[in-house]
Formats: structure tokens, C-alpha cells, sequence
């Protein structure tokens, strides 16, 4: 079994609807060590409920998943309607709220297509070889005889058919099958799987009703805004919060003493709640608080690359790991290459800013917000209030970006502490500043590292010395670690990574393709140096790595030990979609290519990239070739996830940065971290997709990595100018 | 204070301070929450409404400017869903996350309606007050082309 495909038994239940009708559940239980990935593992064994089929034929599908705009809404539940062998255009998707008989519902990981691909698939299946039992049983003919086809069974010997409603009551009263028993679809007959489907809440969206978290309204709700302490983990000292209370609609106005802890996000603060949010935010700029702030005060990113340059020369004694004798073969090499290498924390800035809405009364907590982790929040919120996760109640709504931001809770628990202070439902609404204030960034780091090439131009040699952040003195903070087998481990056989620390109280977190989104920019850029270093074909460089023989060195098999031959498939496919190394370009204009793995997809990318004197900078076009394996469900989904991973990589690429300054993070809003804009963006991107025989996985993430890198060797082959560190606004680059 | 506003074709009066802004108004107070927060500044446009018929952020309108002047918001633009810009952002499946998409709709009717066939450099300058963090600029772009493209056909909704 691959390390990311996860081992599920299914079981089937089926019961009467009151009204009439047939509702399909299923057990999910999961057997494989999702912790073991770095995942939460998933809730007990439960029954669930994911099909509804009315007596007038109205099939309902939930989509049990977190949707954050990956189209997960749209994609699961495409995998239940397909077995179940009904027309798209007739089932009515809902979104499930956090129930433990839905089996895992996350959003994280790129997991939930090759978590749910075959055990959804099932379910779908089972229900339909119930509906052609009842019937069989009806006309009195044998199952073997009957087809199904747009949520009708068919009996073509005799010319009869009937629709799934008028046989859902019988089915209803039959034994479920064993899920394992089930013959699923031929691929070539699939009608839903692999078709372009639109998202299920469009018109929702292109009207402008009210789906996302904070557009919820519950009655007798009151606003609130939270005026966290600008340094993590910080507490009040004094409020003037009795001439807070006086002004215009407000109700309350208290301290919440906070315990934050990495992992446990109920942050310091004073709270102000009004009749409106405007009224608590208007009051909030008459809020005078002073703080303890507490040891994080004393950190400042500014600071970190003299420490880093330092530490760079004292190697633990200890490596992370070890291959060969990279010492010897560095000296031993013709050709040696050092470059040191660093990227910025960075905020999420997902576009709709953090807000949680919650009701706490009689010990039972209600919660409406946007989560990746719904069970987290249950658990984070039962232990912060004390109550019993039993009785914490969390309903899911669309979400307004998230790229790891909502994996937290952070929001969820203050509204739910905010809500049981007052006694009343309240909305918790942040502002863009409290979003870029009080994120968990994704980690900076820095790479010191030094190459050798023999003289035949192969990579003999490479060591890398890495500088990290760590919260609590002895491991690597959330996030911010990096794995023994990330590449190039395994593909240079002598190898060397060594790990150092820097102490650092600000919270980090995983933000969309963790670890990968900066690491694959460091390893590709050097890949780079080194193929021109040795006088090579970048391209050419890359494939003659991934060919030679793989070294083990004694390392226990690791998530990073992928398959090269896959690898050389999409390079070899995005070389010659893009006409790599044909073309004559412009001066000033060059192609630069990266690849990476992530997440169980492999995506080699090209990008044309035109560079002028004054350093202004336009991506022409974009190349992407994807294995995600044998099947794409959704080819519309996927195409605007590897799209919008291209655009978000930009993002990173050309101006994101947050620096820390005391403790507290400068940027404030989006004019000093700018986002990709329209006229910035690359008018074409080219996605193309390997179509392995391995199980399908995930693209949530994979596709974002190789763009930074890719861009960095086109500016190089452009210019001359390697660039070594991000974001390229340091460099005096800007959009074109 | 008392404001009367025009919201969406309708006469509504309002108790709100003057400098409220509009967003906050029609969220909160005229229960109309197609129209997004996303950064109170002016510089992401996901609160783009029309005021007088141009697109304004009314994250930056205090609510009595806006008094007496038409107001157009997400839920009024076309009273069946079905303004051309709408109809091709369902054919071309333009949202991911969608929180963005109101205000690009919004920025992207208002172009239409000063310049009914818009150059890509038309649209880039009207849409780049607009961010989308999931990347969906070029089916944004596809769109507004084809909802030029749909209006001189004449075949679906109008602005009001």
C-alpha cells in the first residue's frame, strides 16, 4: 500500500424515511494511521447518512467536506451519484454538518479524493444494488437481468422500468449488501467521473446569498470585536473598559485573560460587544489597553539572517540524515557550487477574514463558521469552556479561502468564550488588520548550501545546513520542519542535511502545501545553478537526477520516497508541451522549469517569463504537467485548482512577506502585502495531466511549488541575476 | 440619523451615523450580505456595489453619500439571476472560494455597462482593484468577453 492511500471498510444501513422514501447510510471505518501522515485521526465508527431518495425521486447528496473552494461540495458527492447511476442534474447536494457518521471531514493534505475515491464510490454502489433488488423483487425476475441508467432500473427483456422513488420504500426494507461485495463501475461507462461539473453552489454564489460563515444570523445576536494582544500569547494589564461600556450600542465590554499556548489558541484580550459590529468597532478605537506582553515581545525577524549566517557555520554534531561521505566528495569534486538560500514567514490572507459565530447556553455550544478541522474545533472548544464535546455543536458553511488558515480554531474558540461570557449568540468579525496580525505564519527558513558535480556532470554531492525556528527550544515549531527524505535525499549519493534552531515565540502553522511551498523553491533554484554550473540543459540535468540509481543509505523508507519514473513522465510531458529548449524567445525572455512532490502528486512546471531592464517582471505562459493518478474526477475543478495554485505561488513569489517586529507582525492590510492582481496574472496556463495506472490523488496543493522555482530559473536564464531569497520585491523586481 | 436611501430600485429609510459605511449598512442593516468584507480599506473590491451606476467600494462610502443616489448591490443587479455577466460566470464556472466573486461581478457589470466590448486592457484596469486569492483572473477575463458578447445579442437581464 503507498504510504498516502488510506484503507477504509465500508459497511452499508439503510432505513425508512418517515415521509417515505430510502436513506442509505454507511459505516466508515477507518483502518489506516491518518496520525501517522501528520492528520488528525478520524472520528469512532458511526452510521451516516450521505443518500436520500424520495418517493417522488428527488436524490439528495451531502457532501460531508469542509469546502473552501477546492470544490470538494461538488466533488465527493459526484463519487456517490456516479454508482448510484442517477443524472447530475437531478441530485440536490447539502452540505453535512460536523457528525461523526460521516466517517473524517477535513479539509487538508490534498486527502479527501484518495480518502474517499473508492469507500463514497461504494456507498453510491450499495444503494443502487438495493433500488435493483426491490426491483427484482417486484416483477419477480433475477437481479442479473437488470440495468440501471439516469435513476431508473431497467428490465429490458420485458420493456418495463421504474424510478428510484417509486422504489425506494421497498428498498428500504432490505439488508444492505457488504460494501466489499460490490462490483463497482467500468471506468469507461463512468457518466459523472471525470466530466466537467460546475459547482454545486454557483447560483448561490453569482446572486449573492448568504453561504459564507460570516453572512450567518441567528436571532438575538449581538457583534463583537476582539482586541487580541498584538504579541502572541500576550495579557492584559489595564483597560478603561468603563468608558468603553458607555459608548453608543455597547453591551459588554471584558477582559478574556487568554491561554494561549501553541495548539491551545484562546488568545489575551478585551472583547467589546455591541447591538452592531460597527458600533463594537467604532467603540474599539476608544479602547485603551495596556499589555503584559510576555517574552515574544523580544523577537524581530530583522535580526534573523546575522543569526542565521552564524549558525550556518556550527554544525550540530548530529545530521539529519547522512548519505555517502558528502565531505569527501565535495572535495573531491570538479565543479563546487555554495549558495545560501532564505524565504519570509508569511500570512495566509485568504480572502474573507476570520469571523466565528456561536451560542453558548445551558452547558451546549452552537457553532456557525468556516473550519478545515470541525473535529478540532469540537475538541478545542469543549476543553477551553469545559463542557463535554458531546454537547458542542459546529455547522459548516462555505468558506472564504482558507490555504490552512481555519486549521486552527483560533476564531472558533474565542467566539465560543465571547458568547458563554454574555450569555447570548454572538458574531465574532475580524478585521483584515486582526487577520495579518494574529496568524499562525507559515515558518521563513534558511538553506546553506553547498554542491559538487564530477566531471562527468553528475551531482556527487550535496549538503545542506538548515536554519529553522523553534517555540519551545527543542523541536522545529509547527510546520517548519523538514523531512529526512525531502528531496534531493535519495538522488545524490552523498548526501548530507544537518537541522539548527532559532528560538522564536510567534506562532507558525501549515499553510496550503506545507513545507514544500518554500523548500522546492530552494532545492530547484540551487538544481539550477548546479545544471548551468556543469554546463547542462537544465531540463536534461533534472532527468539525468532522476534516473541514476536511488540511494537508501540506511533510511527508514519515508512519506518523500516517491517514484522517479513518475517524475521523468511529467517533465518529459511538460518539455514537450512547452517546446522546451525549441524556441527562439525574444531577448530578455526565457523559459526556467521546476518540478516537485507533493502531497501524492508529481507536477513538473515550465513558465515563459520575460524580465525588462528596469527589473519589471510578466509570466507570458505557464506549462503544467500533473500525475495525480488514473482518473481526474472533476477535470474543471482540477484545472482551476493547478490555476489557482500557479497564481498563488506568484503571490509568494513576487511581494509576500511578513516581518516581525517586537513580537508583532508590521504588515497591516493588503497595500503592504500585495496579492497577485488581474493584470499581473499570466493569461495562460496550460495544465496537462498524466493519466497513470495509480489511485487517484489529491490537487488541492501540488501543483503551487515548482512555480516559485520555475519563475526564479527563467528570470536567471532571462537576466543572469539568480535570485536567492524571496520575495522578489527585495531584489527591486515588480509586475511588469 | 435618518437616511433615505435607494437600494436595488426600493425606497428604505435608515437610523445609521453618517459616516457608517455602506457596506456595513447593507450587511447588517438591510440584511443584503451578497456584498463582502474583505480588507475595510478600499483595496481588495470585494465590496464593490454601484452608486449612480459607477463601482464604488463601499467599504470607502459613508452611508450618506450614498443617500438619495441609486444604489445597486449583488442581490439587485438582475432581478432573475440572469445578467449576462452572470449567465457566463455559470457557464464558465468562474468561482473557487466565491467570497471575491459579488464584487467582481459587480466591477465587471459596471465595465460593461461604460464599455459594452471592453479590450483586455480595458479590463484589466477596471478589474484590477478586485483581488482573487484563488487565481480565478482568467476565467474572470473569459467571461467578461463573453458577456460582451452575450449583451450585443441582447438576449438576457440589463442593469437597472
Amino acid at each position: 500500500m503507498s504510504p498516502l492511500a488510506v484503507d477504509r471498510r465500508a459497511f452499508l444501513k439503510v432505513s425508512a424515511l418517515a415521509g417515505g422514501g430510502l436513506m442509505i447510510s454507511a459505516y466508515l471505518e477507518p483502518l489506516a494511521d491518518l496520525a501517522a501522515q501528520g492528520r488528525q485521526p478520524a472520528p469512532p465508527l458511526v452510521p451516516n447518512a450521505f443518500i436520500t431518495i424520495a418517493r417522488d425521486g428527488k436524490v439528495t447528496i451531502i457532501g460531508k467536506n469542509p469546502e473552501i473552494g477546492q470544490g470538494i461540495k461538488t466533488t465527493l458527492p459526484m463519487l456517490i451519484a456516479e454508482e448510484l447511476d442517477v443524472d447530475w442534474s437531478t441530485v440536490i447536494v447539502e452540505q453535512g454538518d460536523l457528525d461523526a457518521k460521516y466517517g473524517q471531514q477535513f479539509a487538508g493534505g490534498s486527502t479527501a479524493v484518495p480518502a474517499n475515491y473508492d469507500v463514497l464510490r461504494r456507498v453510491g454502489a450499495g444503494a443502487r444494488h438495493m433500488l435493483v433488488a426491490a426491483a427484482a423483487a417486484t416483477w419477480g425476475v433475477p437481479a442479473s437481468q437488470l440495468t440501471t441508467a439516469s435513476g431508473r432500473v431497467i428490465h429490458a427483456a420485458s420493456n418495463r422500468s421504474l424510478g428510484y422513488g417509486e422504489l425506494a420504500d421497498k428498498a428500504a426494507a432490505l439488508t444492505p449488501p457488504d460494501p466489499a461485495s460490490l462490483t463497482l463501475k467500468d471506468p469507461s461507462t463512468f457518466t459523472i467521473i471525470g466530466q466537467r461539473i460546475p459547482g454545486v453552489d454557483l447560483d448561490a454564489i453569482v446572486t449573492g446569498k448568504p453561504i459564507y460563515g460570516t453572512d450567518t444570523v441567528v436571532p438575538g445576536m449581538l457583534y463583537a470585536v476582539f482586541q487580541r494582544c498584538p504579541v502572541f500569547a500576550g495579557k492584559v494589564a489595564t483597560a478603561n473598559l468603563d468608558h468603553v461600556k458607555t459608548l453608543p450600542g455597547v453591551k459588554h465590554a471584558f477582559v478574556v485573560e487568554g491561554s494561549a499556548t501553541p495548539g491551545n489558541q484562546l488568545l489575551g484580550g478585551v472583547a467589546i460587544v455591541a447591538d452592531s459590529w460597527w458600533q463594537a468597532q467604532t467603540a474599539r478605537e476608544q479602547l485603551q489597553v495596556t499589555w503584559n506582553e510576555g517574552k515574544a515581545s523580544a523577537d524581530s525577524t530583522a535580526s534573523f539572517d546575522t543569526t542565521a549566517a552564524q549558525l550556518a557555520a556550527k554544525f550540530p554534531t548530529a545530521p539529519t540524515r547522512a548519505d555517502g561521505d558528502a565531505e569527501a566528495a565535495l572535495a573531491g569534486a570538479a565543479t563546487v557550487v555554495e549558495a545560501a538560500y532564505a524565504y519570509p514567514f508569511l500570512n495566509h490572507a485568504q480572502i474573507e477574514p476570520m469571523s466565528a459565530t456561536a451560542h453558548v447556553k445551558d452547558g451546549k455550544v452552537e457553532i456557525w463558521a468556516g473550519t478545515q478541522t470541525p473535529d478540532g474545533a469540537r475538541g478545542l472548544v469543549a476543553r477551553t469552556l469545559g463542557v463535554e464535546p458531546a454537547n458542542v455543536a459546529i455547522h459548516m458553511v462555505r468558506i472564504g479561502g482558507s490555504f490552512g488558515r481555519r486549521l486552527y480554531n483560533d476564531h472558533i474558540v474565542e467566539a465560543a468564550w465571547i458568547s458563554k461570557e454574555i450569555g447570548a449568540p454572538v458574531q465574532v468579525r475580524w478585521t483584515r488588520e486582526d487577520d495579518m496580525g494574529h496568524d499562525l505564519f507559515r515558518p521563513a527558513g534558511f538553506h546553506f548550501l553547498k554542491a559538487g558535480v564530477d566531471a562527468s556532470g553528475k551531482l556527487t554531492a550535496w549538503r545542506n545546513h538548515f536554519i529553522t525556528f523553534t517555540i519551545d527550544g527543542e523541536r522545529a515549531t509547527a510546520s517548519s520542519g523538514m523531512s529526512a527524505s525531502e528531496f534531493p535525499a535519495r538522488f545524490v549519493p552523498n548526501y548530507s542535511l544537518f537541522t539548527s534552531m532559532i528560538p522564536f515565540g510567534v506562532p507558525t502553522g501549515a499553510m496550503r502545501a506545507p513545507g514544500s511551498n518554500a523548500i522546492a523553491f530552494v532545492s530547484q533554484s540551487f538544481i539550477d545553478e548546479l545544471a548551468h554550473a556543469a554546463k547542462q540543459d537544465p531540463l536534461a540535468f533534472r532527468l539525468a537526477m532522476l534516473s541514476g540509481p536511488l540511494v537508501t543509505g540506511g533510511a527508514a523508507p519515508g512519506r518523500g520516497d516517491w517514484n522517479p519514473a513518475r517524475m521523468r513522465a511529467v517533465l518529459e510531458l511538460v518539455r514537450d508541451k512547452s517546446g522546451w529548449g525549441t524556441r527562439t524567445l525574444p531577448q530578455g525572455t526565457a523559459m526556467g522549469v521546476a518540478f516537485h512532490f507533493s502531497h501524492a502528486g508529481y507536477f513538473a512546471e515550465v513558465a515563459e517569463v520575460a524580465v525588462d531592464a528596469s527589473k519589471r517582471v510578466k509570466v507570458n505562459k505557464v506549462w503544467v504537467a500533473g500525475d495525480i493518478g488514473r482518473q481526474i474526477v472533476n477535470p474543471l475543478k482540477a484545472e482551476a485548482q493547478v490555476e489557482g495554485s500557479i497564481m498563488d505561488g506568484l503571490s509568494h513569489l513576487m511581494s509576500f512577506e511578513i516581518t516581525i517586529e517586537g513580537g508583532r507582525a508590521v504588515q497591516r492590510n493588503f497595500d503592504e502585502y500585495q496579492p497577485v492582481r488581474m493584470r499581473q496574472a499570466p493569461r495562460e496556463i496550460e495544465a496537462h495531466f498524466v493519466t497513470s495506472d495509480n489511485d487517484p490523488t489529491g490537487l488541492g496543493e501540488p501543483a503551487l511549488p515548482p512555480i516559485l522555482p520555475a519563475v526564479c530559473n527563467a528570470i536567471f536564464s532571462a537576466t543572469g541575476t539568480r535570485v536567492r531569497s524571496l520575495p522578489l520585491s527585495k531584489h527591486g523586481f515588480r509586475w511588469a | 440619523m435618518t437616511l433615505n436611501l435607494n437600494i436595488n430600485g426600493r425606497a428604505v429609510s435608515v437610523d445609521a451615523p453618517a459616516d457608517m459605511p455602506l457596506l456595513w449598512v447593507l450587511r447588517d442593516m438591510l440584511d443584503l450580505r451578497g456584498t463582502k468584507y474583505g480588507c475595510g480599506t478600499g483595496q481588495c473590491g470585494a465590496c464593490t456595489v454601484h452608486l449612480r451606476g459607477r463601482a464604488v467600494r463601499s467599504c470607502q462610502v459613508p452611508v450618506s453619500a450614498a443617500a438619495g443616489a441609486p444604489v445597486v448591490t449583488i442581490e439587485g443587479l438582475s432581478p432573475t439571476g440572469t445578467h449576462p455577466v452572470q449567465v457566463t460566470w455559470k457557464e464558465l464556472d468562474v468561482p473557487e472560494c466565491g467570497y471575491c466573486q459579488a464584487g467582481q461581478i459587480m466591477s465587471a457589470a459596471a465595465l460593461l455597462s461604460l464599455s459594452p466590448k471592453p479590450t483586455d486592457a480595458q479590463i484589466d484596469a477596471a478589474m484590477n482593484g478586485n483581488i482573487c486569492r484563488c487565481g480565478t483572473y482568467n476565467r474572470i477575463r473569459a467571461g467578461i468577453h463573453k458577456a460582451a458578447a452575450l449583451a450585443a445579442t441582447g438576449s438576457q437581464g440589463e442593469t437597472p
